[in-house]
């Protein structure tokens, strides 16, 4: 299924994002390249998730401009790519039928699409539950099952918007060390956190997002060695409520 | 009080024996609402749906028309089919006047507008929760429809139980366009209006006290579906 | 879910059950009044006009008003009533006809047994409902365009009387057939106009009981017309004709004649006979 051409880099520039009169991005410009995840980081209200959501495509930018890799038309952009929200949204149906149901609207025909979503499911290590109802798995569970639907789609990047904000510390290292498979796989991993730990762990860049703004895009070392802005020194130290 | 209890006696006779006429409304009684009801959920349902994705002008205004025509006389509902079925009709060639079949259509033109309006509130509630995530999957409002459908068959299985409720109850559509001919197109409700004209009063309650309970045999049989099912798929 | 899809199926094969039309046998619709069907007649005599024919008849019972608007509309084959101008005018009209006049009973006063207005026992009924008048007592009308209903408002003119302005008052018009009409006089104690085919089958009587009857006025004669084919294609004419044959016919009249309640005869065939007042 993956198509030969890359969607990324992902160029952007000058984006701004207004709801009504409040400026949530301002002027937001870097670059991603395939590799390592990328973390974004900053203090609660810093845009982190309009950002992702504007990547991803489920938001319209109020100003800049978006651009994958891909020539246009060429790729279809929109199937390249994936999104975990921080609440997972799991359908009404069945393990299995929810990591099979994106498949299925993707064109693969029944068996297909279930024999990828029970690869996707042993990825995560639901294998076991398939035929279970979807929402009455727990949290950490349902958050597992949204990321083998996700992997299931073998997209070229994940968008992880706060995956594990709801979930105890057990459930946390199981969903990072699926997020760490997949990126080691390949799959371009950007995703958001307000857990400094969590970057820590699992990033290879960061960009530090803080009042809507882009104030560093580093290699991960580098930033947690030594920062270049005050905000980011004072959010390390913890200064910066989030 | 006497009333009351000769109407328990006579509904109790009339069960035991199986008295093949009162069989024979009952069972068109079923028949002609519960096909009233699937010929609306046709058309009811996949509009609620629709309805709960879509934002289009006039939206609202549509949603003011729906929740309008869920209070539509049944006999006006019925007058409408009625003119519409005249052999003085623009369908009046079809011969339906009459017939069961007439009684189907007007109460499915009388239910239809509640499955659409019930539907969309049951499902715009489900589309705010999966909007963001079917979007990010590729699905636009058109392939969202069948899936908050399907997604939401519980809640959708009760609003199907208050149309069969309103088809199974009213009286004034399928009394006009049926015209409660014995044998063909008697149903309870015309039974039990007729057999109150004819002050047999007894006889008339008895009858109601049958289809509450048939009413009631749907809605537990439905409920219990339901819970069977919910215990499989949540 | 695999109970949920084998319901579905269940359920889709109930549908396709449900919704086979009934097997097309040969029938004809007809328009006819509430007392001709209310009072078990047509239970009795159809059975036997099918037997003899194969010809199904489905009865829709409305007020004669309203079934002559059935059929003016070509929704019946066959009109069967009680109010002859009414049924002569749609003739004239050429909606249908011939009218062949095919049986009679009567009208009846009713009252509550205490009998406020004090009729009981008279002979005349124009002199009861003056009485009636006088006294403001209650009184239903049927007030829907009926062969009853136009029986009524033709005694109250042979009375001199004009029911209209105590209409809300004493005189309630409820626009309804004949067995509400009973209901709701048995339910406030008043008087009403009814036929007696529908009084003698009817349940609910509470103190009603028959004040008034026997007067030559209160004659109801009853006609049948087919509809007229030319006006509506539709109309099953051979069959329909058929049927009003069979009820004019030695062994409609018969039929009619046999028919009885609690051994008292409803109807008197009176097709062989001229008509009277004609």
């Amino acid at each position: 299924m993956r198509l030969p051409d890359s969607i990324l880099p992902l160029l952007v520039e000058g984006l701004c994002y207004r709801a009504g009169a409040v400026e949530i991005l301002r002027d937001v410009g870097f670059t991603l390249e395939a590799g390592g995840p990328s973390l974004v980081i900053g203090p609660n209200g810093a845009g982190k998730s309009v950002l992702l959501r504007l990547l991803h495509g489920l938001l319209a930018p109020s100003a800049g401009r978006i651009h994958w890799g891909a020539p246009e038309g060429n790729v279809p952009v929109a199937r390249r790519q994936a999104m975990l929200f921080q609440r997972p949204v799991l359908l009404r149906r069945s393990v299995l039928a929810n990591a099979a149901y994106p498949l299925r609207l993707a064109g693969l025909g029944r068996a297909e699409a279930a024999a990828r979503a029970r690869e996707g499911l042993a990825l995560v290590g639901l294998e076991g539950l398939a035929e279970r109802p979807a929402r009455r798995l727990s949290g950490g569970e349902q958050q597992r099952l949204a990321l083998a639907r996700a992997a299931a789609l073998q997209p070229e990047v994940l968008f992880l918007d706060e995956p594990c904000a709801n979930l105890d510390p057990a459930a946390t290292r199981a969903v990072e060390e699926i997020v760490a498979t997949l990126a080691a796989r390949g799959t371009k991993i950007v995703m958001t956190t307000h857990d400094l730990g969590q970057a820590r762990r699992l990033a290879a860049e960061v960009l530090f997002l803080h009042q809507g703004r882009l104030l560093e895009q580093a290699p991960a070392e580098a930033f947690f060695a030594g920062p270049a802005t005050a905000e980011a020194r004072a959010f390390l130290r913890g200064e910066l409520l989030w | 009080m006497q009333d009351l209890a000769t109407a328990f006696a006579t509904a109790l006779g009339l069960v035991a024996t199986a008295d093949p006429a009162v069989t024979g409304i009952l069972l068109l009684s079923l028949r002609v609402s519960l096909t009233a009801v699937a010929l609306a959920a046709l058309v009811g349902l996949p509009l609620g749906a629709l309805l709960a994705v879509a934002r289009f002008p006039g939206r609202r205004a549509v949603l003011v028309t729906l929740n309008a025509l869920m209070g539509l006389p049944p006999v006006v509902a019925g007058l409408l089919i009625y003119l519409l079925l005249s052999r003085a009709g623009p369908l009046g060639p079809l011969g339906l006047l009459f017939t069961p079949t007439a009684m189907v259509i007007a109460q499915a033109v009388l239910i239809a507008p509640i499955l659409a309006a019930l539907s969309r509130q049951v499902l715009e509630g489900l589309w705010e929760e999966y909007a963001e995530q079917l979007r990010s999957f590729g699905a636009g409002p058109w392939r969202a429809v069948p899936t908050l459908l399907w997604d939401g068959r519980f809640a959708l299985l009760t609003v199907l139980l208050a149309g069969f409720g309103r088809a199974a109850a009213e009286v004034g559509a399928v009394m006009i366009v049926g015209g409660n001919i014995e044998g063909f197109t008697r149903v309870m409700t015309t039974a039990i209006a007729l057999e109150t004209s004819k002050g047999d009063l007894p006889l008339a309650l008895a009858l109601g006290l049958m289809l509450m309970a048939i009413v009631l045999a749907v809605n537990a049989l439905a409920q219990g579906l339901r819970d069977a099912a919910a215990g499989s798929a949540g | 879910m695999p109970i949920l899809r084998r319901t579905l199926l269940l359920l889709a094969a109930f549908l396709a059950w449900a919704g086979t039309a009934t097997a097309q046998e040969r029938s004809i619709t007809v328009a006819s009044t509430t007392s001709t069907e209310q009072s078990g007649l047509f239970g009795h005599i159809l059975p036997l006009f099918t037997q003899a024919t194969g010809i199904a008849v489905r009865v829709v019972a409305l007020g004669t008003g309203q079934a002559l608007d059935v059929g003016r509309r070509g929704d019946a084959d066959v009109v069967f009533v009680h109010d002859r101008a009414a049924e002569e005018r749609f003739v004239a009209e050429g909606f249908g006809g011939p009218r062949r006049h095919v049986m009679y009973n009567d009208f009846v006063i009713i009252g509550p047994a205490a009998d406020p207005a004090r009729i009981a026992g008279l002979r005349d009924s124009t002199a009861a409902l003056q009485r009636i008048a006088a006294a403001r007592a209650l009184f239903v009308s049927r007030g829907d365009r009926s062969g009853t209903h136009a029986a009524e408002l033709r005694l109250w003119q042979q009375a001199g009387i004009d029911p209209v302005a105590g209409r809300g008052q004493w005189y309630r018009e409820i626009g309804q057939g004949m067995g509400p009409a009973l209901n709701s006089a048995a339910a406030q104690d008043a008087y009403l106009l009814a036929d007696r085919g529908t009084w003698l089958s009817f349940r609910n009587r509470q103190t009603l009981k028959i004040l008034v009857e026997g007067d030559a006025r209160l004659f109801n004669q009853y006609g049948v017309m087919l509809v007229n084919p030319q006006r509506h294609p539709g109309v099953k004419a051979a069959e329909g004709q058929r049927f009003i044959d069979w009820l004019v016919s030695p062994a409609g009249q018969a039929a009619i004649a046999a028919y009885k309640i609690d051994g008292e005869q409803l109807f008197f065939p009176n097709a062989d006979k001229p008509e009277p007042g004609a």
